[in-house]
């Protein structure tokens, strides 16, 4: 999250400020910032009897590559940082597009590269704040769960959506049906490695160590799949809900910058009211500008299917009601301003509309949760791994309502069960279940016409 | 989780704590005679300790037992107050599905806030501001998703005939998720300058005793849902094990088991899942000739009632097994008749014996490295209700995840439900598919081919 200027803030910012993030670190780092209008003595006070402060990690040390330093040994430190941010924001969007082009397979192996690293980071970040690296087996137990869960999510989402696949390969058979089942007794393995690795002096550790894992698989995991699974809905519900949410960052800023004054939060003293509120109109006409240039393509639209003969992924469809130009009226106050008495728009940018509203109302409070964390356990970063940004749990800590969102709003709101699940399951009852379904449904088409009448 | 004696244990123990005996945890080491030293204070720079709570005998058994040593006084008041939990669960299992849910929501409600109040004891976080009520909202939040999604399932028909239940269960998702949310932006509305790390600690640890606690009893409930067979056997052999892995403990034990719970033998532990894998044979075989233990629960929409009746599936019908010849020299039957739900079941004691005592031991050294000797004082003798609950946890998961495997298929009524949700050409397409598959099959007739 960027976060914002004040419209003439004091002066020079401190020359070390690598980043716009927090005012606290800066503490720490022995650098008093006397021309900074609002110091941040953020001491927890009753962490005295916590566990320790987190010491300086390479996360602090200055992480941009030599070339770039070259290129921008002229300028002023906050040009540099500037020119830093934009270099790599410009790098990172590309990079985006690149892997949309790529296909869904790509993007399928970059959503869970991402989730390893982001995992990675946060187990990081605990093990520092518990000095728990010497514990026994840990770091082999916390892959070890992460490797599990994945494997029970990534192995239900194969046998929901390549059920046909997965019905012509005998092992691939047996994996599916009793999937739950493996998956479970994967993860007993690990819990009882964990009781066996109990060891005398550090129990309180270790469950400290367990307990933390399991939220960080919570809330990694979980949302990376979420992500998934919009994304076999259609990429174009991957695409247009990250591109809100980096747009609402983007804009939030500038106006913060140009127009800011009223902060927004204790928590991030650098967000304003202005910013928020202009982000959040930007956002919504963005979104809805992208909607409409993304739905007309079918490589966006069409969920991804795949194909049992050629054995690779199609996005080839016909487009559903929400992806099909439809003529709306507008109501009579618009009529007059506008002196348009129809618009064409395709009913998804209403629903991006939605989607919008909330990447900028409520995606920041993923923010202001990841800042208290940040300042909670006294980090400046996540980690260090992209230069004048931070670590990539930095870069999606806004995704992550985000995805969740999507997904429910999908489930709830668009479409309804995946209609091959359902079949599947269908044919998995018993034989007299399945005839009184039957007649059930024979009764339920006749009525809306779909099948002639009984003779 | 009962601790078993090493055989000839020297006499009476100091009065201070009786129910705390056989409880073997860490505090003992004050009283110790095995010569534990637990010492964790070098290295957990600070937490304090949870402060003891007291005695918490009622009057009336105290007084009967004044005059016996306060070692034997410990085993009656153990118990008794075992009796009268077992007279309980036999009380409420009569009383019928609608009961034994409302005492799973009270026991699970119970559990979390006894986790919860250990948090607070530990992180001295009493007095940050809203943690009670977010914790207790966060409960509510995800336990209306789960028991929505359940009652979803199960009472399709109730529900598509209420109107408001018709759009609560059909933007359920939505509903729970703008609850949960505005928990979660009230968390971050609460966070104060100086408790940043306290709160984030509370909020982890919330959500790790949701996942633990609220999950665990809604897969009970699904479990009670296929069957009480299912929710009674299991719970059964988890105490029977507790109880013979004593006793064998008792009588036998030698070699202990594991150093986290030093009271605990492997002659204990053999022993205990022998009596358990027959133990549960013979509840099986009890239970699986009444209709009453063995039918799915159903809502009757006619009569606004539940009930348990049905056409008992073929497990539970008696069916003759050839035995191998070794056994037949041995016996000299030839077969013998059981039901297949027996067999099942050693699967079910067998896990009970062997993998749910790690849920003990994953309670006990959660005790130790906190410093706790019990995790509230509820039951007397006993401790919290944790206490007796820590070994059922894997064990109701374990069940759930056995039925979704080996047992049923899908939930029909659920099937249905989402049929009707689909588009009505997915709808045409899936019934073409079905018709295809049913006459494959010979269950319809070719003719309906021609007349469709």
């Amino acid at each position: 999250m960027t976060e914002l200027r004040r419209r003439g803030g004091g002066g020079g910012d401190s020359p070390e400020n690598m980043s716009d993030k927090e005012a606290d670190a800066e503490d720490r780092l022995g650098l008093q910032p006397d021309t900074d209008p609002d110091p941040d003595p953020d001491v927890d006070m009753d962490c005295k009897a916590d566990t320790p402060d987190v010491p300086l990690s390479t996360a602090d040390i200055d992480n941009t590559p030599q070339c770039l330093n070259k290129a921008l040994e002229g300028l002023p430190p906050r040009w540099k940082n500037y020119w830093i941010r934009g270099v790599l924001s410009l790098a990172m969007i590309s990079g985006f597009f690149l892997i949309i082009y790529l296909g869904p397979v790509t993007l399928l192996l970059v959503v869970m590269t991402v989730q390893i690293k982001c995992f990675h980071e946060i187990i990081t970040i605990g093990y520092r704040v518990y000095h728990s690296y010497e514990l026994p087996w840990f770091r082999t137990l916390s892959w070890y769960f992460l490797v599990c869960v994945n494997y029970f999510f990534y192995g239900e989402t194969l046998a929901d959506y390549f059920g046909a696949l997965v019905q012509r390969e005998e092992p691939l058979q047996f994996l599916a049906r009793y999937h739950r089942f493996i998956s479970f007794a994967l993860y007993l393995a690990g819990f009882c490695m964990f009781v066996l690795s109990l060891v005398k002096k550090h129990y309180r550790l270790q469950f400290y160590m367990f307990a933390w894992t399991h939220v960080t698989l919570l809330i990694v995991v979980t949302q990376s799949h979420l992500v998934i699974q919009n994304l076999f809905e259609g990429m174009i519900w991957f695409i247009v809900p990250i591109s809100i949410v980096i747009c609402n960052d983007i804009m939030a800023y500038l106006f913060g910058f140009f127009f800011g004054r009223t902060p927004l939060i204790k928590l991030s003293p650098k967000k304003t009211w202005e910013g928020f509120i202009g982000g959040f109109f930007s956002t919504v006409v963005f979104g809805f500008i992208l909607a409409y240039l993304l739905s007309h393509f079918q490589y966006f639209v069409c969920p991804v299917g795949f194909n049992s003969e050629t054995n690779r992924f199609t996005v080839e469809c016909q487009p559903s009601e929400i992806f099909e130009l439809q003529t709306y009226t507008l109501p009579a106050v618009v009529q007059n301003t506008l002196t348009w008495k129809t618009v064409q728009m395709f009913p998804f940018q209403i629903h991006s509309v939605f989607l919008s509203s909330f990447a900028s109302l409520i995606g920041p409070f993923g923010g202001f949760f990841a800042s208290g964390f940040k300042r909670a356990f006294k980090i400046k970063d996540f980690a260090s791994t992209i230069p004048g940004h931070g670590g990539i749990m930095d870069r999606f800590d806004c995704q992550y309502l985000m995805a969740t969102f999507v997904h429910v709003y999908i489930t709830s709101f668009i479409r309804g069960p995946n209609p091959s699940k359902v079949l599947q399951q269908l044919l998995m009852l018993q034989p007299e279940q399945q005839l009184s379904i039957f007649h059930t449904l024979h009764n339920q088409l006749r009525e809306r016409g779909l099948l002639p009448p009984a003779d | 989780m009962t601790e078993l004696r090493h055989r000839g244990a020297t006499g009476s123990d100091p009065a201070l704590q009786p129910p705390s005996e056989d409880k073997g945890s860490d505090s003992e080491a004050k009283v110790d005679k095995d010569g534990l030293s637990d010492s964790e204070a070098k290295v957990d720079s600070g937490v304090p300790e949870v402060p003891v709570p007291p005695d918490d005998t009622p009057e009336v058994l105290n007084k009967a037992l004044s005059g016996l040593s306060s070692r034997w006084k410990n085993w009656w008041v153990r118990g008794i107050l075992t009796l009268a939990m077992i007279s309980f669960f036999f009380f409420i299992i009569y009383l019928g599905p609608m009961v034994l849910m409302m005492i799973v929501l009270c026991v699970q409600i119970k559990c979390f806030q006894e986790i919860i109040t250990i948090g607070y004891s530990v992180y001295h976080s009493y007095h940050l501001p809203w943690f009670r009520t977010l914790s207790w909202y966060f409960l509510l939040c995800v336990n209306y998703f789960f028991y929505g999604e359940t009652v979803t399932d199960y009472f399709f028909t109730l529900v598509q005939r209420e109107e408001p239940l018709r759009i609560l269960s059909k933007y359920h998702r939505f509903i729970s998720f703008a609850l949960y949310l505005t928990g979660f932006c009230m968390f971050v509305l609460s966070l104060v300058k100086k408790h940043y790390r306290l709160q984030f600690y509370m909020f982890g640890w919330t959500h790790v005793t949701l996942l633990i606690v609220v999950t665990q009893s809604h897969l009970i409930i699904h479990n009670l849902f296929e069957g009480m067979i299912w929710f009674i056997v299991p719970i059964s052999c988890v105490i029977c094990n507790d109880i013979m892995a004593y006793m064998f403990g008792f009588f036998f034990g030698r070699t202990p088991l594991i150093k986290l719970s030093p009271k605990k033998t492997w002659e204990g532990f053999i022993g205990g899942l022998f009596a358990t894998i027959v133990f549960g044979i013979m509840l099986s075989y009890v239970m699986a000739g009444y209709r009453y233990f063995v039918c799915p629960v159903e809502f009757n929409n006619d009569s606004n009632s539940f009930q348990v009746d049905c056409e008992p599936s073929d497990l539970f019908q008696l069916q003759d097994y050839a035995l191998p010849s070794v056994l037949e020299s041995v016996t000299g039957w030839t077969t013998v008749r059981l039901y297949p739900f027996q067999i099942h079941s050693i699967a079910l004691s067998s896990f009970a014996s062997i993998v749910g005592p790690f849920g003990g031991f994953f309670a006990s050294g959660f005790k130790r490295a906190f410093k706790i000797k019990d995790f509230a004082n509820t039951i007397p003798g006993h401790g919290g209700i944790m206490d007796r609950f820590d070994c059922q946890y894997l064990m109701a998961t374990f069940v759930n995840v056995y039925i979704a495997s080996f047992i049923r298929g899908p939930n029909p009524s659920k099937v249905i439900q989402q049929l009707l949700a689909l588009r009505p050409d997915q709808q045409l397409h899936i019934f073409n598919s079905l018709k295809a598959h049913l006459i494959e099959k010979g269950l319809l007739p070719a003719l309906e081919e021609a007349a469709a």
